[in-house]
């Protein structure tokens, strides 16, 4: 259009090179808003384990007294994710919360839909931290996209003081302080900070079990600076979770060339456009593992990117696709690693690809497994059980 | 004999199969772009390298680029910007992948912030985009989680195998069969308490958010109002 050029010409009058916000540190901003009274930081407990991230800045990870973010996709579709996050940190013996006053981050519906806007998603994140901060425990978020969007929400409030008024606005009508973690925490990096400690809890041999990950975008894209990586891991040139504790339980790990491809998920695209999803998540992702790395089992560390690569394999079996081959989270690999029951614990009758061929090689009678989990279906069928509790699932 | 311009292929008097508009209007809706607070933030200039082509999922299976995206908003070309507003934004997957950007650009979040636009003023793409949408606002707008057990129905999913249909023909009892006690729910992902649902319905309605439904299904907008309304009456709240 004919104002181009006076335009591209005005913004070349004068060049002032910006800061880099990629690679700044946060914490500094945040506490001076503390110091301004804008928020309260809720500060990562004394236990905590400290990792690298990916611009070398050290991350505190805390180990225990944590309240859990749930999951709506996983707690929805894949409850065996959520369950084995509960039940390796009950193994460990860390105490937890697991609230009900806790909403969903909602952003799977905003990057669907873009029915919300800026100061609501940022209203919704810091009324969820202010419960967390009410409860005394530090918030351990289970999605891959709740923990990117908030991390959004965090670099959108640090610029924008009309922002920060406005949410400020709207919580004072809940009763409810402005409160900042210290830290985000993603379940994925709690993992990989107790990957040793998992590792002593092992007593599943995972030896000679194949394994090829996708990084979930929303963690090591959105607000990358925050991500794990780690010099021992793929040389510090791709995120560290999820590889790095599938190594320590002693997994073959294998890469393949489209591993910084997306799933396919899509947000609005698996809902109502999956025919875009079943092509990427086959085409780009299952089928060059297969080829390029064959694996037993793809392990990723969000709600969108399990679904997506376990669901969208059986519509492509019927075209003859090379696809067939288990996913879960690490989450449930290491809670079967740690001995975990792969129905009462880690829920596997709710995924699609055929994970059998895997507990065979992991060397779990999984029509044992069914036998027994089917019998605790019995009981609650005949009212001798009202629900399934933590202690029926080590029976 | 029509005028060689009116065909299929040339269309003229829309956009992207939608009735045009004036160019003011058009300046008008871009500006709201342009203005948004975190334009700035995600904008910087573009080296036409294309790497955010290249990681883009949308880009291999639509007619569909972050490129053109950065760079019609880099120009200010209000007619490109309207057309890809009507046309483009709904292929973008969200996922962040164009972030690898070596100037720094978001064009993920600049699709973010055109749907945002598309969504608040009621364009036909917004509303076409979000066709057999409605029940997953109804569910995250009014429950507080926004996948819930019940949404997984064979006849929803039939691509997804037959353990959808084995899930849903057992799903209270499976629901039971999980050890964590905030699972146990069919109709929401977990148990949400009744002040934190009453919170949620305020941030709704005090961010504007609920508004932005009516721009593109009136229907859902009456209901989910109604609901809100009703339980907030029940906690002595008025808006």
């Amino acid at each position: 259009m004919s104002t181009a050029i006076p335009v591209i010409m005005k913004k070349k009058e004068h060049f002032d090179r910006g800061e880099d916000s990629r690679s700044q540190d946060f914490h500094e901003k945040i506490f001076e808003l503390e110091a301004d009274g804008e928020w309260i930081v809720q500060r990562v407990p004394d236990d905590h384990v400290l990792v690298p991230t990916k611009y070398g800045l050290e991350k505190k990870i805390p180990r225990g007294h944590l309240w859990h973010h749930k999951s709506c996709g996983q707690c929805g579709h894949i409850p065996g994710y959520s369950t084995s996050i509960f039940w390796v940190m009950r193994k460990l013996g860390y105490d937890y919360e697991d609230p009900r006053d806790q909403t969903s981050c909602t952003a799977w519906n905003y990057y669907a839909s873009a029915t919300s806007n800026s100061a609501a998603q940022a209203a919704v994140a810091l009324r969820n931290f202010a419960t967390a901060y009410a409860s005394g425990f530090y918030p351990l978020i289970h999605c891959g996209t709740s923990y990117g969007h908030y991390k959004e929400v965090r670099a959108e409030l640090l610029r924008h003081s009309e922002l920060r008024a406005e949410v400020r606005r709207v919580l004072a009508k809940l009763d409810r302080p402005m409160v900042m973690p210290e830290e985000i925490v993603h379940y994925s990096e709690w993992f990989y900070a107790m990957r040793n400690e998992i590792r002593a809890h092992q007593v599943r041999d995972m030896k000679g079990i194949v394994v090829t990950v996708h990084p979930a975008c929303h963690y090591y894209k959105l607000v990358e600076g925050d991500a794990i990586y780690d010099p021992d891991i793929y040389g510090g040139q791709r995120t560290a979770v999820v590889t790095a504790l599938a190594e320590a339980l002693g997994a073959e790990v294998r890469t393949y060339s489209t591993w910084f491809d997306c799933c396919g998920f899509g947000f609005r695209h698996i809902l109502v456009q999956r025919d875009f999803t079943r092509s990427f998540a086959t085409l780009r992702k299952i089928e060059v593992m297969k080829e390029e790395a064959n694996p037993d089992v793809v392990l990723t560390h969000d709600t969108g990117c399990v679904t997506t690569l376990d669901k969208s394999q059986f519509a492509a079996q019927a075209h003859d696709r090379n696809v067939g081959v288990a996913v879960m989270s690490e989450a449930q690999f290491a809670a079967l690693a740690m001995g975990a029951h792969p129905y009462k614990v880690c829920q596997l009758h709710w995924h699609s690809a055929d994970y059998r061929p895997l507990l065979e090689k992991m060397g779990i009678d999984w029509e044992a497994a069914w036998a027994e989990f089917q019998e605790d279906i019995g009981r609650l069928e005949r009212g001798e059980l009202q629900y399934l509790t933590w202690e029926d699932t080590d029976a | 004999m029509p005028a060689p311009t009116a065909t299929a292929d040339l269309k003229v008097g829309d956009v992207a199969g939608y009735a045009d508009i004036a160019f003011e209007e058009k300046q008008r809706i871009v500006s709201l772009v342009i203005d948004d607070p975190r334009f700035t933030d995600y904008l910087y200039g573009c080296y036409e390298c294309g790497i955010c082509v290249a990681a883009c999922p949308s880009a291999r299976f639509y007619d569909f680029s972050p490129r053109r995206i950065a760079q019609a908003l880099a120009r200010r070309d209000v007619r490109l910007v309207y057309q890809q507003i009507q046309e483009d934004i709904w292929e973008c997957s969200q996922c962040f992948s164009c972030l690898r950007c070596p100037r720094g650009n978001n064009p993920g979040g600049l699709v973010t912030i055109m749907r945002e636009v598309a969504v608040n003023n009621g364009l036909a793409s917004a509303r076409e985009a979000l066709e057999g949408y409605s029940r997953i606002i109804y569910k995250i707008m009014s429950t507080g989680t926004q996948v819930s057990p019940d949404m997984l129905q064979p006849d929803a999913f039939p691509d997804w195998g037959p353990e959808v249909k084995d899930v849903s023909d057992n799903l209270a009892l499976w629901r039971r069969a999980l050890p964590p006690e905030t699972l146990h729910t069919v109709s929401t992902g977990w148990d949400v308490s009744d002040q934190t649902l009453i919170e949620l319905y305020l941030i709704w309605f005090e961010t504007g958010a609920l508004n932005m439904i009516g721009e593109v299904d009136k229907g859902l907008h009456m209901i989910l109002e109604e609901v809100m309304q009703d339980r907030l009456e029940e906690a002595g709240i008025e808006i």
